[in-house]
Formats: C-alpha cells, structure tokens, sequence
C-alpha cells in the first residue's frame, strides 16, 4: 500500500486514491481527422511498461482532483507526483 | 498433583494455578503458562493426530508455529469452533476443549490408516493422476477424498466474536522479541524514537530467556539473566509499545504491516464475554527492523515421522520454558552443536540422555566437551536408518555413514529411546522480508538463504539468526553494530558489551541421509503435514518437473496450513543435490502472507452485517416499509421492487400496478437517480460535448433526453437533462451509474478541457423525485399545486416548472419513462416523504398505486425505451440500439463520434436491439436465453440472447426485448430460443410493442 503525496493534499494513504492508467495521452483535437488507425492508437493503444512509468491518479476520496505520478512498477517506487498540465519533473 | 514428567524449576509456569481441559473428551490438567502441547506432553501424551495422507500417526513435533502434526480442532460450538489450531501455540485456558483432526472414527483407532499399507500406490500426483480421470468421475471420488482428508470442520454458525481493526503509526517497529529484538527496540527507544515492539508469544525473550548456561555470557551474566533485565529495563520508555500475543500477518511495500493481536484467547470462556477476541492492526512505520528469529530443521531419515520424535530444540524449550519432559530416555541426532545444548538440560534436569548420533565426524567445541564431561554418549560419523514403535517411538537403528556420506556401512546398532531430538541445523525466518519485496542471497556454508543487503527494500533491516547470525556473540554485537548504524545512532549503552559463546567448529550437511534399505522401501518425510517424502520429490523430478514451483505442487511439499515451514529447505536441497544444481541458483519458491493462518473474523473486522457494505435509503423508505414493500438493491440503493398487497404474488402485484398506471395513476419513488447539477458559462459546450446530441439551442425551461457514450463509441449512460437558466442544467444519471458518470465528466474537464468555465455538483441526496403517470396525474398534480398551468401550452412535454408546494420550492419535469403523460416533483429530500403522502391522499380517489422497479421496467420495455446496463452491455453503439436519431449530424465532436465509423461498428451483422414475439403470447422468456436460426446445424450458431423479458398486462401477451446479429434487417424473421425441456418459437418485431404514435404522453 503506497503512501501517495497528492499534489493538493499531500500525503495520504493509497486507498483515497484511484489509478487511471497512462499518462500524457492527449485526446486528439480533430478526431475526424483521424484514420482509424490513428484513432485506435489513441483509444487501446498503451503501454505497460516494466520500470519507470508515467499514470495518472486521481485523489478519489480526497479532493478529487486528477494528478500525475512517476512510478516504477518493478519495485513500486513513487519518484514524483505532479499537477495536470504540468511537465514531468523527471524524464 | 504428582507428575513424573514435570520438573518443578521455573519462573515460566505458574504450577499453584491448575487449569483442567479436554483433550478428545478426556479430561487432564496443566498449569497456567502451558500451551496445550506442553500439557498433553505433561501428560504423556504425544499422538495428537493422523497425517494427512497415509493416516500415519504424528505426535507434537515442535513448539512453535512451524508445527506441521499437532493441528487440533478447539470446542464444538458450532459457532466459534475453530479448525487448524496449532496446539503448540494456543494458550491453555480453563474449559479449553481440544479434538485430533483428520482421523476417523479416534485417533487411536483410524480408519485411513489403511492408506499406509497402500502406501506403495499413493505416489507424488497421485490425486491428478488417478482422481482426474476420467474427469466425470471426480464428483464422486471427491466425496471420499474429502471425508476422509478431514481438514478439520468449519463453524456452522455465524462468529458472535468481536474483532477490531486499528491504525498505529510509529517510528520503528521491531518484530520479534527475542534478544535481537529487546536490543533493537532498546536502542531505538534510547534515541528517542516511538517505537513498537512486537512479539507473538505471551513473554518476551525468544529463546535466549531460558538459556541458562555457562557457556554463554553477556557481561559475565548468564545471557537469560542479562537478557530479564534488558526487558525490565524497557518498561522506563514512555515512548515504547510492547504488543505480545501479536504475530506479524503481512508485510506490505512503503513500510505497511498487519498484525495480529490475540486479546482474549488465552482467557476461560466466561472471562472473554464482550471483549474483543482479536485486533488487526495496520502498522505505517518509518523504519522496520525485523528480528524473526529462525526455526530448527528436521533431519530426513527413514521413518522420522513417529510420535516421539521432536525438533531438539523444542525439547530444550519443554525442559527449561515449560517444565516438561518429552520422554524418559531421550536420544538425540544431530548434524549440529545445538542438540548439545538440549541433552546438557536434560542432562541437568536429571532426564536420562541415551546416545547423541551426530553426523559429522567430530567436534571440539565447548559445548559438545561440556557435554562430554557430563558423561553422555556420542556416536560420531553415524545416521538412524531405522525407527520402530507405531504410536510412538520404542527404538532406531543407527548405521555408520560411509566417507562421501551417501551410504551407511558395517553394522547395525539398535537403540531404546521413547524420544528423539533430531536437529538439521537453522533456517531463518525470511518469510516477512520477501514479502516486503526484499531478494535472498544463498550462503553455503550454513545452507541458508538470507537478506541480501543489495536488494533490500529501504527503510528496513534483519537482525539476528533470520540475518544468518546464529550464536550469541555474532547475534549480539551484530544487532548491535546494524541498528546504531540504521538508525544513526552514536553512541549506546551497549557500547561495551562482552559477550562469550561456545562456538561452532564443525558443520556437515546431508539433505537425505541413506539408509541400508533401498530408498523405495523408505519413509522419509519431508512436509509431515502433507505426508510427502523424499521419494515423491525425486519421482517429480524424475517425471519431468523442473521448477520448485512446479515440484511443490505436484508432490503438495510446502501446501499445507504450515506453509512448508520445515520443509521447503530439505526440498531444494534434495533437488538441487538429484539435479547437481547450486541451491542458491534454484532459488525458493514464493513466501506469501499470511505468515500463520488469520481468522476471517480479524480480517474483516467489525465489517459484517449490516456494517458489511453502505445501506443507501431513500426519504420515502419508511413508508415504502410501512406499506410493505418488496425490496430491490440497486447498487447502494434499495428500491421498491413491487407493493403486494393481500399476499399477492410478485407477478399478480406487478401486473395489477402496470395495469393500473395506465389506466389511472401510478406513483413512483425515482430519488435514486443521480441527479449532476451543472453550472457555467461553458455548460451548453460542455453537454454538447458529452452527449450525442445538440444541446446549445435547448431553451431555457426545456428537457432533453441525452445519449453517453464512452470514447470506443460504446453506450454508457443516458438520462434527461432539463435547462433550469442560461447557465445552469440539472443532469440525470442512471441510478447505479451516477458516481462513475460524475467521476468521468469530472476527468474530462480536469484534463482534456481545462478551459471549460464548468461546476460539477452531485445533487443525487438533495434533492427527491416523485414521479406520477397515467391518465389522472395531470388532475393529481392540480390538486397539489392548483395554481399551476398545466395546460399542454404551458406546460408541454418535455419541460419544467419552478413551482411550490405548501411554500416549498419545487421543479415539475413533465417528462415520461412510461410513456403515460406524467409529472416528476423534485424536491429537497426532508419534504420528500410529506410530498409523497400528499400525493397519495390527492391520488386516492383516482385509485393511485405505488409501484416498484419491476413495474416499471415492464412499463418502459412496452416502449420499447433501453435500460442501460440492462439491455447494453458495453458492447452496443446508438445504431445498434436503432437510436441513430440521437446521433447528431452537425456537432463536430463528442465523446465516443470517431469510434462511431470505425470499420467494426459500422458493420451491419452487428447484434442489434429487436424486439421479440412470441409465437404463443402466454410463453414468458426467461431473460438471457439465446436466440438461433438452424437448430439441426452443428454447431448451432447463437444470434444473440434476451435482454428483457415481461408478461404486459396492457397487451395481454408476451413482450421480450433481445439483441440480435444483423437485427435491424431481420423484422418479422422467425427464431428459435432453444430451452431445457423445449424449444421456443419467436418473431422478431418492432422494440415499440405499446402506443407506437405516442398519443398517450399527452392524454
Ligand atoms: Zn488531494
């Protein structure tokens, strides 16, 4: 059970929290635009990596609001969280 | 009370306090400070149970939670009797009633124990090979495999026990109170940080507090002396929490722990009345020093599963800690110097030590020449070969090892002994470090598998013999040196201490000693619990299995309740010795929490009944109750599924109130839906944007019904949003959908549309909704609110009205689910109820009639109108439900457009809502059945299967909604629903089967 540092709150027990996958996805702004290839990178299309991962949490039992969090899935290490639109404070 | 078998010298067991139990209805005595082992020890008993297996007899093997035989059942109330307990940890207590598992009809006498002579045809796999086959057959093999396997028996009642859940948090928590555990808490305390100590027994001091010998010295103290006043000591910290009869359970990443704390099982039956029985506790601790200690090996000979024989240091631990001895004329066999320190006890205590059979060839240490002096017998360079005695051991055989260990030569020498200590050296606890996610390291000389420092998760260490340390000094001055140095500490009170220890000097290690017999005429046990033996481990290799995972399972080495606590190591060790692989390449298999066994009851905590999940109710509930209501959970929520009334049955109640809603009137609680209050500058935009259709040219006062898709182009919710102001709409949700649409919308604006000027406010519980249909609610409504216009002019459908009631607020939706003409009152919930009854006293003379969930799904399927989650399924687009009318054509964008052209759901043998006729108009389908075309084609293709299926009392016949394959073009296409007993003819129809001119919404 992680302890997470909510970007709003600060740090608070991972069961407030929710995890909504991939980070730094943008929805497309012209989906029409699209072909349908290009839309299903967007839509299915993620990654699931073994190491430093960015996701996007959101403090569901908390403030509600949605955050992005650095993590390395293989030792479950938390490197950073950081607000939305922000850029990742690590690479 | 005389006793031969106890001694009467300790500080342990209080011997003026005399507790009386029953052990297989037999009644026997101990003393306050015994477990149940060291009582039935006491009293000479040591056949407790029948192995699981062979129905072999096992006696008390250990004096921990390691123990594999002594598994009992406690009392026989069918509420709190309790299977699988571990006789060698629980307390005795008065009245403590005692049952031998897995033996039938007595432990003396079993049954089973027939499977021992069958023995030769109950190899590894044996269950996969044999009750598998064929697989039809397993439901009646399995009746006897599981009367006869008697795991023990499961409550039958409900647990009236009291269990707790608490929260601690602290600067370090020490598990383990033995010597390196009160010196880590010691010096942690010493540098002022809180700090929780805690131990799983009654008393802390591990082991070392009962090792009272010359040989081992703390400050010229005998170490259990030293190691008394060091815990004396403690009790002066304020800012130290001691929790004994607390055993670690899990240990989690960032530092979360659970333990279990036993409050009252220790306590008489009458003493425990409305106390908590146990508490989990959730431990968050900056820093974890783990001091687990490490458990005895068995040695794997022939036979070495008799009642009588027991871990040597577990014998030591009866003398000194319990005052009992396990036999008369004990013997004991060794690879290593700790079955020295258990025969000088015995020795002392004045029990007669036979013969020390020690494996290596020699050994010069303090302790074995003390042992010397003593006069006890040591045969060097030999093994036991053979046990006798069924019940319990009455002798062994030992042979000479030959030079390379792996045969025995010359002559046999036959021993009596009605105990033998055998010990196989250590194995640390690692379990609670792997589970943190922490990686061993492999260390050969003593064949033990430790933390690896490198790989250690941070902000914890190991100490003491779970770290590999195993005599005192090392033990000590290691603690010591690791925990200043974890948590930054200079200087110490320990800082000069001067330890003396007998040291080691020599180490031999035999997985699988030989015997003269041929290794398929031998017993050697491995896992005693599971009954499996060093012969199943090498068919399993021999069969092909590599993997220690795959070797476990098959042979069930390490399956049981003891997790394989004893037997895991002997395992890797015969593999890796028959595969010549490097233990520490093989790697163990996988420690997984809970370390012992938990009760359901501690890990659900006070979470049962009706704590067990939230009761969500609306404010009309009690007189939903009062009026006899048929509950329906919705979710959270329950709901009015139908009002029976004069012990009507569900179907005559559902169809009196259908037929009455559109004859006359019908009223609705509708408070569960979720209720989004929308509010912004941006707000039209932002409903454009997450519907399928347009909504900036909504005037102000209107509904709309709205379409949600997820972004795959899939349905995910619907419901009406009605325009209250320019900037303001109040948004409905399905009633189980409503958190997760707020949740969804909340992502969008948070992250793909920051720039919305929007306000999301869940209004699910403020406010109530009381819907009336039917032909009479316009005159219902007029009577409660006679000033209101209800003229089609005024108020036509699709609309609202700000308006009062007896001068509270109110907003009238004309709006319809039913297809009647019909009102929706919203209103703050506190009035809600009062609203209610004046609806009904108002309605009472157009025969109003509360109806429930049921009711109105039948009312809505005439209409052929979709219950999300009902008739979808995440699978279905708009044009799959033939709502392509909703799709607008103009918007650019919207949640869900692009998918809604992508090459797969633009096919047309999509399935597609129909609806269903069937062929005889009485013939109700039961919801979820399939619908195919060629019965006789095999193998029959399913076109789809029944959403929704009603009897409509409007139209005196069947009505059913399905999904089909190609649907849309299959309109007055006759299908087959295959049944059980018969098959089904139908035709598909229209989903519109009632009022398809929708003259009804304005009657
Ligand atoms: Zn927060």
């Amino acid at each position: 059970m992680f302890i997470i540092n909510c970007p709003y709150c600060g740090k608070r027990d991972q069961v407030e929290f929710s995890c909504g996958g991939e980070a730094h996805i943008e929805r497309p702004k012209q989906p029409t635009e699209l072909s349908d290839d290009q839309w299903a990178e967007y839509l299915f299309m993620r990654k699931n990596i073994k190491g430093v991962q960015f996701e996007r949490w959101n403090h569901t039992h908390g403030c509600r609001k949605w955050f992005n969090m650095v993590r390395d899935t293989s030792n479950d290490k938390i490197h950073a969280t950081y607000k939305m639109g922000e850029k990742p404070p690590i690479k | 009370m005389s006793n031969e078998l106890r001694i009467n010298k300790n500080n342990f067991i209080d011997q003026t306090v005399r507790i009386s139990f029953k052990f297989n209805g037999k009644k026997l005595f101990g003393f306050k400070g015994d477990t149940l082992a060291s009582a039935l020890l006491a009293n000479d008993i040591h056949l407790v149970g029948r192995s699981f297996k062979y129905h072999r007899p096992r006696g008390i093997m250990t004096c921990g939670s390691e123990e594999p035989n002594a598994i009992v059942q406690i009392g026989s109330d069918p509420a709190s009797t309790e299977p699988n307990v571990r006789a060698t940890e629980i307390e005795l207590y008065e009245g403590l009633e005692a049952f031998s598992q897995n033996c039938w009809p007595s432990v003396n006498f079993d049954v089973g124990g027939i499977n021992n002579l069958l023995s030769p045809i109950l190899p590894a796999g044996f269950y996969y090979k044999t009750f598998m086959w064929p697989a039809s057959f397993w439901e009646k093999y399995e009746f006897f495999i599981r009367y006869s396997a008697g795991l023990g028996k499961s409550p039958t009642k409900a647990d009236d026990d009291l269990y707790d859940h608490q929260y601690a948090h602290c600067d370090v928590l020490v598990i383990g109170g033995g010597i390196s555990g009160v010196i880590s808490a010691k010096l942690a305390v010493e540098k002022g940080l809180d700090t929780i100590l805690i131990d799983d027994k009654n008393f802390l001091g591990g082991s070392t507090i009962y090792q009272d010998e010359e040989s081992s010295k703390i400050n010229n103290a005998n170490s259990n002396q030293w190691l008394a006043r060091e815990i004396e000591s403690l009790k002066n910290y304020k800012n130290l929490v001691i929790k004994s009869r607390t055993s670690l359970a899990a240990f989690h990443g960032y530092n979360y722990l659970l333990a279990r704390e036993a409050l009252t099982d220790h306590l008489s039956v009458h003493e425990r009345k409305n106390k908590i029985r146990q508490r989990l506790w959730k431990i968050r601790a900056q820093k974890v020093i783990i001091a687990s200690g490490s458990i005895e090996r068995p040695l794997i000979f022939n036979n070495n599963d008799r009642p009588g024989i027991i871990l040597s240091s577990s014998i030591k631990k009866y003398i000194d800690y319990f005052g009992v001895k396990t036999g008369k004329n004990i013997s004991l066999f060794t690879n290593n110097d700790s079955a020295y320190e258990t025969a000088i006890s015995l020795s002392k205590s004045g029990v007669n030590v036979n013969v020390i059979i020690d494996i290596r060839e020699n050994s010069d240490s303090n302790i074995v020449k003390e042992a010397q002096k003593l006069g006890i017998k040591i045969l060097w360079g030999h093994t036991i070969v053979e046990t006798n005695g069924y019940k319990r051991i009455k002798s062994f055989e030992a042979m000479k090892l030959s030079s390379n260990g792996g045969n025995v030569v010359g002559n046999k020498i036959k021993f009596n002994s009605d105990c033998i200590g055998i010990s196989g050296g250590w194995t640390p606890m690692v379990h609670l470090y792997t589970q943190s996610g922490g990686k061993l390291q492999f260390k050969s000389n003593d064949n033990i598998f430790i933390p690896d420092e490198t790989k250690t998760p941070s902000e914890q260490i190991s100490v003491g013999s779970c770290n590999g340390d195993f005599e005192l000094d090392d033990v000590v001055n290691n603690t010591i040196y690791n925990v200043k140095k974890f948590i930054s500490l200079d200087k110490s009170s320990y800082d000069k201490i001067n330890v003396t220890c007998s040291k080691e000097s020599s180490k031999k290690n035999i997985w699988l000693l030989p015997s003269d017999k041929p290794l398929y005429k031998t017993k050697p046990f491995l896992d005693f619990q599971n009954d499996s033996t060093a012969k199943d481990v090498k068919l399993a290799l021999r069969e092909g299995f590599k993997s220690i995972e795959h070797v476990k399972r098959y042979t069930t080495t390490g399956m049981g309740t003891d997790q394989g606590k004893l037997s895991n190591m002997h395992a890797l060790g015969i593999i890796a010795d028959t595969t010549g692989t490097n233990m520490g390449e093989l790697g163990t298999t996988t420690f997984r929490p809970p370390y012992t066994p938990l009760t359901f009851g501690t890990i659900v905590g006070r979470n049962v009944g009706k704590f067990f999940d939230h009761t969500r109710k609306t404010a009309i509930h009690n007189w939903h109750v009062d009026n006899k209501a048929e509950f329906e959970n919705v979710g959270q929520w329950k709901r009015p599924w139908y009002f029976p009334k004069n012990g009507e049955t569900m179907h005559e109640a559902v169809q009196r109130e259908s037929k009455a809603a559109r004859e006359s009137a019908g009223i609705l609680d509708a408070s569960t839906l979720g209720k989004i209050d929308i509010q912004g500058s941006d707000a039209s935009e932002f409903l454009n944007r997450v519907y399928t259709n347009a909504w900036s040219k909504l005037a102000i006062g209107k509904c709309r019904y709205g379409l949600m898709l997820n972004e795959d182009g899939m349905v995910y919710d619907d419901g009406v949003t009605t325009r209250l102001a320019e900037n303001h709409y109040i948004m409905t949700t399905t009633t189980g959908g409503a958190a997760n649409v707020l949740s969804k919308l909340e992502d969008y604006l948070q992250t793909e549309w920051p720039e919305l000027d929007v306000y999301l406010t869940t209004v699910t519980d403020q406010y109530s909704t009381i819907s009336i249909c039917g032909p009479n609610s316009k005159n219902i409504i007029k009577k409660i609110i006679p000033d209101l216009n209800l003229s089609d002019e005024n108020f036509p459908h699709m609309s609202f009205k700000n308006s009062k009631i007896d001068g509270v607020n109110c907003r009238i939706m004309r709006i319809s689910f039913t297809g009647e003409h019909s009102y929706e009152i919203n209103i703050q919930s506190n009035y809600a109820n009062d609203v209610w009854k004046a609806c009904m006293d108002a309605g009472k003379e157009f025969n109003i009639t509360p109806y429930g969930t049921e009711t109105m799904h039948l009312l809505r399927a005439e209409k052929g109108f979709i219950i999300t989650g009902q008739d979808t399924d995440g699978t279905l687009t708009p044009s799959d439900l033939q709502m392509d009318w909703i799709i607008s054509k103009k918007k650019y964008d919207f949640i869900g457009k692009r998918s809604l052209y992508r090459s797969d759901t633009i096919r047309e043998d999509r399935k597609q809502l129909v609806g269903l006729l069937t062929d005889d108009p009485k013939e109700v389908l039961e919801e979820g059945a399939q619908l195919v075309e060629d019965i006789n084609k095999k193998p029959v293709e399913m076109l789809g299967h029944v959403t929704s299926s009603y009897y409509s009392p409007n139209l005196n016949k069947s009505i059913a909604l399905a999904i089909v394959k190609s649907g849309k073009k299959m309109k007055g296409k006759k299908l087959i629903v295959p049944m059980e007993e018969k098959n089904i003819n139908v035709t598909i129809t229209d989903t519109v089967f009632y009022d398809k001119e929708n003259k009804r919404l304005n009657a």
